[in-house]
């Protein structure tokens, strides 16, 4: 009767250990970076957040739960239908498990929609409309990096706090833009500041002195670029040609990251105000990462970069814990385990899916004080994720309560 | 302080200004292109691709020879126009006794293939190019700052329309090339070499595609999707000015970048379309365009 037991026993045991293969689904774990590739967030995230997906997966050790870990990547266009045909393709034919970097705020709602309704994990790093946690929450979805409060609450707050008490925007015309600029117009105005006009500008304008004349008329103190990639590099650029800087306004570019920087040059760039959740030069750990982030790319990595890397990892971290990749278990982890790596520190989910994890006030160098390639950035101040993002009770996300 | 339709007087005439140097880069485009059209009948839509070419020509030169922006000026467009004649020898002259649309798709893909390439290498961001030292501030001219810079482009831009078009209409050159086209046969019985015409007419229409680049370069980042960005909007400028017809090209080059310029002040979300709303209202209302000749 006791060896009968310890069979069965045994026997329970070992059908239990290969059972657990079998939790992951088709076999394999399989992501997806959607993002745009060709266009004006082509370096802003494009391609190179596909290589920081890989590097995860590498450094995860390639397979999980005894199951391999494949990534593939596509380009959306910024375009929203073209972005959710192939979210349906990959969740519906080809056994994706979770969509992930989804730069361009329109794109990213609309594939967080199409995961909320299959039940999958989307991950997102590359668009910054805080709806995506706000109204638009779901309870798979996840926003890693950055959104448009941080962005006000650091580069506006500290601008406002440096006397910048009077705004002119120049907007992206879609989701994004309108995000940015009525999230720091709010803050601004908090802060006793006021807001003087905003114009709208199509996506990939390549012209903006237009713009940048009705900004210099407006007589504001800041001028907020509420857009990113290379429109925010052209308006900058442009600006400087204006006189705008000589003339005694500042440019304000509410997202740019360490990609822009590298594109428009030091000379051009210097002295701007901006925020990332990362930098490559923050301390050995980053700086040991971006080292091999450049040997596979030729570039250092910037916050969307870095934090696909972290995202892809985290994800795969909830899935090994969870002894399966089922949607319901690995978002449950993934909202109660903390987030600890080379890009977040001490981060943690809140129940809207918003990752919290500091910020960094950064100034661009000027020419002469940068001493090696990529040193662009002076570090201002760590803005700490609880002051940076919405609290979640205030998101409008229905999932808090 | 005087109105013009709610905005500031001076902030209208600033708006005008900006307006005719977008128009300078879209005149000296579509001029190329009307050329090309004119005299080949090939609709060159690598044209885009061979500005961008032109910046990036420039750009290398700076950063691998050290060349500086006027040197650069003379050799961009002539390297340029020398690639395009290559291409014209090796691939587009074997394409003129079919069907037009062969040349359209061949351009087409060889616009994408180039583009292609400086993206591989060179990513979307752009490359910083620097206004040259003599060219950089600007001058107050009371109603606005006007750097001095796209103050060059304006003159430069005029000169180069105005000499093409007098090389092209009055000159005895010319003349072959218009009689080329009309006629090729009997303009070669009298001894003249059609197709070498054609050949330095496609590297003519290059050479300005690449100079527009060159010129570009300072004011926008010299980027493999610059000459996508504007591709679409010169073609645009081509038609509504009349296939074909050099002046038109010229004429409607500036006025659509003064249209444009308006929309930006007055209603800025319909900026990047109010030139496609003018081409559809001038093909229903003029379908040869505005100074198209078999109307």
């Amino acid at each position: 009767m006791k060896i009968l037991s310890l069979v069965t026993a045994a026997l329970l045991a070992a059908t239990v250990i290969p059972a657990s293969a079998a939790e992951i689904s088709d076999g394999k774990v399989k992501i997806g970076i959607l993002n745009d590739q060709s266009g004006v967030y082509a370096d802003f995230g494009g391609k190179w957040s596909f290589e920081a997906a890989k590097m995860a997966v590498e450094d995860f050790g390639g397979t999980v739960q005894g199951a391999p870990i494949e990534v593939i990547t596509a380009d959306h266009q910024n375009k929203a239908d073209i972005a959710s045909n192939i979210a349906r393709q990959w969740y519906d034919t080809e056994q994706v498990d979770s969509i992930m970097e989804l730069t361009t705020s329109s794109v990213a709602l609309a594939v967080q929609g199409i995961s909320a309704e299959k039940k999958k994990i989307d991950l997102i790093t590359g668009a910054a409309s805080s709806d995506l946690t706000g109204k638009a929450c779901s309870p798979y979805g996840f926003h890693w990096a950055y959104d448009t409060h941080a962005l006000a609450v650091g580069t506006g707050g500290a601008l406002v706090k440096q006397g910048g008490d009077t705004w002119f925007f120049l907007t992206a015309d879609y989701a994004f833009g309108y995000s940015l600029e009525e999230q720091t117009s709010n803050f601004v105005k908090s802060q006793g500041g006021q807001v003087l006009g905003a114009v709208r500008h199509p996506l990939g304008t390549t012209d903006y002195s237009s713009f940048l004349l009705q900004a210099q008329s407006s007589g504001a103190k800041v001028v907020g670029l509420a857009n990113a990639g290379l429109d925010t590099a052209n308006a900058i650029k442009q600006a400087a040609e204006f006189g705008i800087v000589a003339g005694g306004q500042r440019m304000a570019a509410l997202l740019f990251t360490l990609a822009e920087v590298h594109g428009l040059g030091l000379e051009a760039a210097q002295g701007l105000t901006l925020t990332e959740s990362f930098y490559w030069d923050r301390d050995d750990e980053s700086r040991k990462f971006a080292q091999r982030f450049f040997e596979k790319t030729g570039r250092m990595p910037n916050m969307i970069q870095a934090g696909t890397y972290s995202g892809v990892l985290q994800y795969l971290k909830a899935i090994d814990k969870a002894g399966t990749d089922e949607t319901e278990a690995v978002a449950k982890l993934m909202h109660e385990m903390p987030v600890e790596d080379v890009f977040a520190r001490g981060g943690k989910v809140a129940a809207n899916g918003r990752l919290i994890s500091d910020l960094y006030l950064l100034e661009v160098k000027k020419p002469s004080e940068s001493t090696k390639d990529w040193d662009y950035f002076k570090v201002l101040a760590t803005v700490p994720g609880d002051e940076a993002y919405i609290k979640p009770a205030e998101s409008g996300c229905p999932l808090v309560k | 302080m005087t109105m013009i339709f709610g905005i500031p007087v001076q902030a209208f005439l600033g708006q005008l200004l900006v307006g005719l140097i977008n128009g300078s880069f879209y005149a000296m485009l579509s001029l190329g292109l009307a050329i090309i059209f004119g005299l080949l009948r090939v609709i060159n839509f690598a044209h885009g691709a061979q500005y961008m070419l032109g910046a990036f020509v420039g750009y290398l030169l700076l950063v691998h020879l050290g060349i500086g922006y006027w040197p650069a000026l003379i050799i961009a467009p002539i390297i340029v126009g020398i690639f395009g004649i290559v291409i014209e020898r090796l691939a587009l002259s074997k394409l003129y006794d079919i069907d037009p649309l062969y040349g359209l798709l061949f351009t087409f893909g060889l616009a994408l293939v180039i583009e292609g390439v400086f993206r591989y290498y060179y990513g979307v961001s752009g490359n910083p190019y620097s206004v040259p030292a003599l060219l950089a501030g600007g001058t107050n001219l009371g109603f606005m700052f006007l750097p001095n810079y796209r103050g060059w482009v304006v003159v430069a831009s005029l000169a180069v329309c105005l000499g093409t078009w007098f090389a092209i209409e009055k000159t005895r050159l010319g003349a072959y090339l218009r009689a080329a086209t009309e006629n090729p046969r009997l303009v070669q019985a009298f001894g003249v070499n059609v197709p070498l015409l054609l050949t330095l007419t496609y590297g003519l229409g290059s050479a300005l595609a690449g100079l527009a680049g060159i010129l570009a370069a300072p004011v926008y980042q010299v980027s493999p999707l610059m000459g996508s960005n504007l591709i679409i909007v010169v073609f645009a400028v081509v038609v509504v000015g009349g296939m074909g017809s050099i002046m038109g090209a010229i004429v409607t080059g500036y006025m659509l970048g003064l249209a444009e310029g308006l929309t930006k002040v007055f209603y800025p979300e319909a900026s990047s379309i109010v030139i496609f709303v003018i081409m559809a209202i001038v093909l229903l209302v003029r379908p040869a365009g505005l100074f198209g000749k078999d109307a």
